[in-house]
């Protein structure tokens, strides 16, 4: 099974489950989805509930917004993150504030899925990774499963939340194999999880910079080093307590972000861990992240401008001195 | 031959909707309202003429100009002025304020005040009803400005493709803010646009609450058919500037003048006369007059929300 499978299971399941809920967004139904996730539920649930739409961003996100306004559990699909800026004014004006502007009066139930994230050589308007811009939005929550647990269980949570809730699937997880438990259901979406243990250094990260972080840790503790890797799993809200207590055990952070460095996700970690941990530090908190440049083209500058497995091992190693 | 019941209730509503709104003008200048403040004054004949074709299940999905289409609905001035005030009895708890009205118990979804953003979710709501066989429909106002967003097309084009019961209203005021209708439309027939969507449409007199009253019932008719969307054009005039903050400079005074001598009220006083030997307005004006004091002291007697409860509201505090 891969990742695109587990999402579209938990899709099934849903749509099985909740006869309020339906996928709408471009080529959904008769295409299979851009990347193959809605494949085959056209046939097993019909157009009523697979919708293709046109390519109308603003109106399909916003149709699905009043939708949940108005009782259903509509998942939205949006191609890929850089599309979603023509729905931001619905996201950030409507769906983020209709609760607040209401007093209370109106939740908005929506889940909205996106690809994101860069590596495949499709240049500067289908690349970037600009989940922490919206993780700077209040009145959302933003996941970012990494595993095939997660992309499961997070959208079967998302759907139970009463809340817009925005879900980035890095588009080079799609097609990661692993296995799903067959009891497999709605996971926690208000914790980060240590996904391996080590007590050199915590390097921070989540979706596709988790794996390479992983691979990272794999090779430097042939090095001597041990470090510990989490998978921050939701943007917003941040799970601060995972994240000093982490520190508090090895003082030194790296966090590893594919989105631009200046106002990223990552500047926003570093300072919380400076704010509450400062004096849990032996060193500066470090970030690498993604280049600042539009995504290039050409695939040595594409890799050049995304952290690597040897870019993030190389950041350790200049934090951390190997023991013996 | 429409019943002089009716015609009284109509004439009470635009003038709740005009006396209100004057002393909102009034309450402003005294900062007891900040913020923006949008009258509808000259524009009330097509929200009180829309919301006769309107019934109690169906939602409304409206501007930043919106006490009008609040106080026809039938949203208590108190609460609408309450919220104005920036009180925690405000219709929207004072986190709203003028261009946030909203009110789940009259399917009132707001207030929203970027022009064009209410399109999509009006759009969404029909989608649901539609999708669970509910016989209802979602009334979307907005403005000529919003006309030119691209998310007039998109809902046209979507609500029509899924034949969706909106009701989509303009009300043609001629100006987007200062940019007249021709300055910003390459066809300034509006309901042109529509023709491109296949969504019938038709253009009612938005001065006359009879011409629009009629128009909306058949539009309503027509969208809960389950034909699809309908397009109704209401070609009206604000008296006001735009916002308190407008010094008018783009339009002249006797072209406001001239709309002015088809103020909707008098138009309907006019009509009552010929066809029903006319109506007591020192009596209709003690009543609204009343209506909009007991409005004022209620916001007046309105309570603040404590700062500590600022963070409430951003996320449910209910399960889903």
């Amino acid at each position: 099974m891969t990742y695109r499978d587990a999402i579209r299971e938990a899709i099934r399941k849903a749509l099985r489950a909740d006869t309020r809920v339906f996928l709408m967004g471009e080529d959904v139904g008769r295409y299979g989805g851009c990347y193959a996730v809605s494949k085959g539920l056209l046939a097993e649930f019909g157009p009523e509930r697979i919708r293709d739409t046109p390519l109308s961003e603003s109106a399909f996100v916003g149709a699905g917004i009043g939708a949940a306004l108005g009782g259903m559990r509509p998942i939205i699909e949006i191609m890929t993150v850089n599309f979603s800026l023509l729905a931001l004014d619905q996201i950030l004006n409507n769906a983020a504030t209709f609760l607040h502007m209401s007093g209370g009066q109106f939740n908005v139930p929506v889940v909205i899925r996106m690809a994101t994230g860069g590596g495949r050589q499709l240049a500067a308007q289908h690349s970037h990774s600009l989940e922490g811009w919206y993780a700077h939005i209040p009145g959302i929550k933003v996941l970012t499963p990494a595993t095939l647990e997660d992309a499961h269980g997070m959208l079967l949570m998302a759907l139970e939340d009463p809340d817009p809730v925005l879900i980035f699937e890095n588009a080079l997880l799609y097609n990661m194999e692993g296995q799903l438990p067959e009891s497999a259901g709605p996971v926690d979406i208000a914790h980060a999880s240590v996904r391996r243990e080590g007590h050199d250094i915590s390097v921070i990260s989540y979706g596709m910079s988790l794996w390479k972080s992983l691979e990272a840790a794999q090779v430097l503790a042939g090095k001597g080093i041990e470090a510990e890797v989490i998978d921050l799993r939701t943007l917003r809200p941040l799970d601060d307590r995972t994240l000093i207590d982490s520190l508090s055990r090895t003082h030194r952070a790296l966090i590893v972000d594919e989105g631009w460095r200046s106002g990223g996700i990552s500047a926003e970690i570093s300072a919380r861990l400076t704010e509450q941990a400062f004096y849990e530090l032996d060193a500066p908190v470090q970030r690498l992240c993604g280049a600042e440049v539009p995504m290039p083209y050409a695939a040595h500058l594409e890799q050049a401008a995304i952290p690597q497995v040897a870019t993030i091992a190389a950041a350790v190693e200049g934090m951390v001195r190997p023991r013996g | 031959m429409t019943d002089r019941g009716h015609l009284n209730d109509l004439l009470r509503q635009m003038l709740l909707i005009r006396r209100f709104e004057e002393k909102c003008a009034e309450l402003y200048t005294q900062q007891k309202i900040r913020g923006f403040l949008h009258l509808y004054i000259g524009e009330e004949a097509v929200g009180v003429g829309v919301m006769q074709a309107i019934r109690a299940e169906d939602a409304i999905v409206s501007t930043y100009r919106e006490h009008g289409h609040a106080l026809a609905r039938g949203l208590p001035a108190g609460s609408i002025m309450a919220e104005m005030f920036g009180k925690q009895e405000g219709c929207s708890r004072g986190r709203g304020g003028s261009m946030h009205l909203f009110d789940a118990k009259q399917r009132f979804y707001g207030g929203n005040a970027v022009v064009g953003g209410g399109l999509p979710v009006a759009v969404g709501l029909a989608l649901a009803d539609k999708m669970q066989n509910r016989p209802r429909l979602t009334c979307c106002f907005f403005g000529d400005g919003a006309v030119a967003e691209g998310e007039f097309h998109e809902c046209m084009n979507l609500a029509s493709l899924w034949k969706l019961p909106v009701l989509f209203v303009c009300e043609n005021n001629r100006y987007a803010m200062g940019t007249r209708l021709d300055f910003s439309h390459s066809v300034t027939d509006l309901t042109q646009k529509a023709a491109g969507y296949c969504v019938p449409a038709s253009a009612a007199d938005g001065m006359d609450v009879l011409a629009v009253e009629k128009a909306a019932k058949s539009a309503a008719e027509y969208v809960l058919s389950g034909k699809g969307p309908y397009f109704l054009e209401c070609r009206t005039y604000r008296f006001r500037a735009h916002s308190m903050y407008d010094p008018e400079l783009y339009r002249d005074k006797a072209e406001v003048d001239e709309w002015k001598k088809r103020d909707p009220i008098t138009t309907l006083v006019r009509s009552i006369e010929q066809e029903a030997g006319g109506v007591d307005m020192a009596e209709l004006e003690r009543q609204v007059a009343k209506e909009v004091d007991a409005a004022i002291a209620f916001a007046e007697a309105g309570t603040l929300e404590p700062i500590e409860d600022l963070h409430r509201f951003v996320y449910s505090e209910k399960p889903a």
